[in-house]
């Protein structure tokens, strides 16, 4: 009870102390809102660059495999060279996978090229041309939102049939319906069968959306006929994946000739392990960030704390008054802490207060607005800040000499 | 059992290279219910020993009893608890909070002694209906005169019914109406029961005392009771 007591008196103190001093309380206060609205702008930053990056990732889908002559990361420059050497994954070493593979659920070649998509005079230009097979729409996860994807055997045919992307159709058609229309890869025509379904987000724009899928068969003989693949390899559940991968290594390593003790001569990429880069990634910035910020809150601090120290010795003879009368150290230690803190805190939700709009404004570019999380973070750490540079004001005010306090004017 | 038991009690100072003997051995007791003035002209040590009775300051030599109670030894917080519990300071500048009412001001050492809101109003409002300002509990100390505010002190003084009212030349800054108010109040208080020190250096408000104590060179000069005044 007797803490709650002081607790209180200590919060009407310091509201009188702040009273007392208005453009003194405003400009310490201005460091710490300037130093919250920063770190929390910061943290509101990479909280919505992580979760656009995931929610991209998640595209990748967490149970397929992409087989590639090269790793996404290389550990080293030798790596790389190494891996410079690889012949490419051809389409018939595919087709062998495909039939070996037992404990897969679904495996698509793809090769993929930039082109220009017309449809009568409207012109869509960068468009990735994807060759690929029937199963794509299993591996690559995308959905289809009007007509259907392309079939096993216009697949096997090479059918000049056509998915395309949320992106492509919105360029080429606009409100029309693209379906059985004829668009152009080049000069040759090709019929809409189906329209995918709009991913969004960094990936999506890079990819799916703004794509045109034709069967490989047909790509091949449009473009290239031995172009390196990339094999999609869905495994369809998440506690196979050990299991499949081994057997989709060793049997594409038969596949590929490659001689026992020999290392791989492709690489089986993973989402975990864009993810795993990611997040190196990020935590560097997010450190450099945060620590750039938090300089910002560290000199507000030390503004709060040559504050206290000045009203500290101010009221030197208060201090001496309260413990006439009969104060603990602790009773005037808390005393000052909570008037930093109070300080800081209020300068927290002031900045709390102006960063809260501003990552609303910036949403878009934010990737999001202000998580709660880090608005609760922000709150506790002006609260720290009060009590870590209040610390030593509070300690020399409850040391004080009631003697020497009293006489001081 | 005598209320305070002082037995050759001194207190120096070290200050740089010289060692100042403010106090020299000074034994003394006072009972409960006494009206005492400690007298003195300034340097004579009569301020340490004050300092020392109310327990702001502890004795380089000699042992201090206060009601039962050895107070030579005690830390920083022990002492902070006999003054709030004990003594009720009465000082020549007033030393009010100057940003709070006089009820808060009053209600100070009940805070620190840990008193729920209601029991500390109802103690803080009868505190200053002892010292006729009940109709001036929620002014602030730049709001009152002198007298009003040393009687608002005074009210800070017998809030926690301490065992001592110690008084550092509580006249000191007022004129001498004012003055002779704030003394009568005195003498009310110590028709009550009530163990007042008052240390002083004028003669007149040493008179209105019952016992007078003589401090000259850190040594007690004299000590002998007071002839009431005839009127």
């Amino acid at each position: 009870m007797t803490f709650f007591t002081e607790l209180i008196e200590g919060l009407v103190i310091a509201w009188d102390a702040i009273k007392a001093n208005k453009l003194r309380s405003v400009l310490t206060t201005l460091g710490i809102v300037i130093g919250i609205m920063t770190v929390t702008l910061m943290g509101t930053a990479i909280a919505g660059f992580r979760a656009s990056f995931l929610t991209a990732i998640a595209s990748f889908g967490t149970d397929v495999f992409h087989v590639q002559r090269f790793s996404w990361f290389f550990a080293s420059e030798q790596e790389w060279l190494n891996a410079r050497k690889r012949e490419r994954i051809l389409f018939d070493q595919v087709r062998d996978l495909e039939q070996e593979l037992t404990l897969s659920q679904a495996v698509a070649p793809v090769a993929q090229m930039g082109r220009s998509v017309t449809y009568r005079d409207k012109k869509s230009s960068g468009v990735q041309v994807i060759g690929t097979n029937e199963q794509y729409l299993q591996t690559s996860g995308s959905l289809v939102a009007g007509g259907r994807f392309f079939n096993r055997s216009e697949s096997d045919g090479g059918r000049p049939v056509c998915v395309i992307g949320a992106n492509v159709s919105s360029n080429l058609f606009q409100t029309l319906s693209p379906l059985n229309e004829t668009l152009r890869i080049g000069e040759k025509p090709f019929s809409v069968v189906g329209v995918l379904e709009k991913q969004g987000g960094l990936f999506g724009e890079m990819g799916g959306d703004n794509s045109v899928i034709i069967p490989l068969e047909q790509w091949r003989y449009q473009f290239y006929s031995r172009p390196d693949l990339t094999v999609q390899v869905k495994v369809g559940s998440l506690d196979r994946m050990d299991e499949a991968k081994e057997e989709l290594r060793s049997t594409f390593r038969r596949i590929r000739g490659v001689r026992p003790g020999e290392a791989d001569d492709f690489a089986i990429n993973q989402q975990d392990q864009f993810l795993e880069a990611f997040n190196k990634v990020l935590a560097v910035i997010g450190t450099a960030g945060l620590f750039i910020t938090g300089l910002s809150l560290f000199v507000g601090g030390i503004g709060i704390m040559n504050i206290m120290l000045v009203s500290v010795t101010e009221r030197t003879r208060e201090i001496g008054i309260r413990k006439a009368i009969g104060a603990k150290r602790r009773a005037i230690l808390a005393q000052f802490l909570i008037e930093a803190a109070v300080i800081c805190l209020i300068g927290g939700l002031i900045g709390l207060g102006i960063a809260f709009p501003i990552s609303l404004a910036l949403k878009s570019k934010l990737g999001g607005a202000m998580p709660f999380s880090v608005a609760l973070m922000a709150i506790g750490v002006s609260l720290i800040t009060g009590l870590i540079s209040g610390f030593l004001p509070a300690w020399r005010a409850a040391r004080m000499d009631p003697v020497e306090a009293l006489r001081s004017e | 059992m005598s209320l305070i038991k002082i037995d050759q009690l001194s207190r120096h100072y070290v200050m740089g290279s010289e060692t100042v003997y403010a106090l020299r051995g000074v034994s003394l007791s006072i009972e409960r219910g006494e009206y005492v003035a400690i007298m003195g002209p300034s340097g004579s040590g009569k301020s340490t020993l004050m300092n020392l009775i109310g327990c702001l300051d502890t004795p380089s030599t000699g042992r201090y009893e206060l009601n039962g109670l050895d107070v030579s030894e005690m830390d920083d917080n022990e002492l902070a608890d006999i003054r709030n519990r004990e003594i009720g300071f009465v000082f020549q500048t007033f030393n009010l909070l100057p940003r709070s009412t006089a009820l808060h001001n009053v209600e100070l050492p009940l805070i620190y002694a840990g008193v729920k809101l209601e029991p500390r109003r109802q103690q803080a409002d009868e505190a200053l209906q002892q010292v006729n300002l009940a109709d001036r509990k929620l002014h602030r100390p730049n709001e009152l005169s002198g007298g009003q505010r040393q009687r608002v002190a005074i009210a800070r003084a017998l809030v926690t019914r301490p065992s001592i009212i110690l008084a550092d030349e509580p006249t000191g800054n007022l004129d001498s109406k004012t003055g002779e108010e704030i003394l009568t109040l005195f003498d009310e208080l110590s028709q009550r029961g009530n163990t007042i020190i008052v240390v002083t250096h004028e003669e007149e408000v040493a008179l209105r005392s019952r016992r007078m104590i003589r401090i000259r060179d850190g040594l007690i000069a004299s000590d002998e009771p007071v002839q009431p005044l005839s009127v």
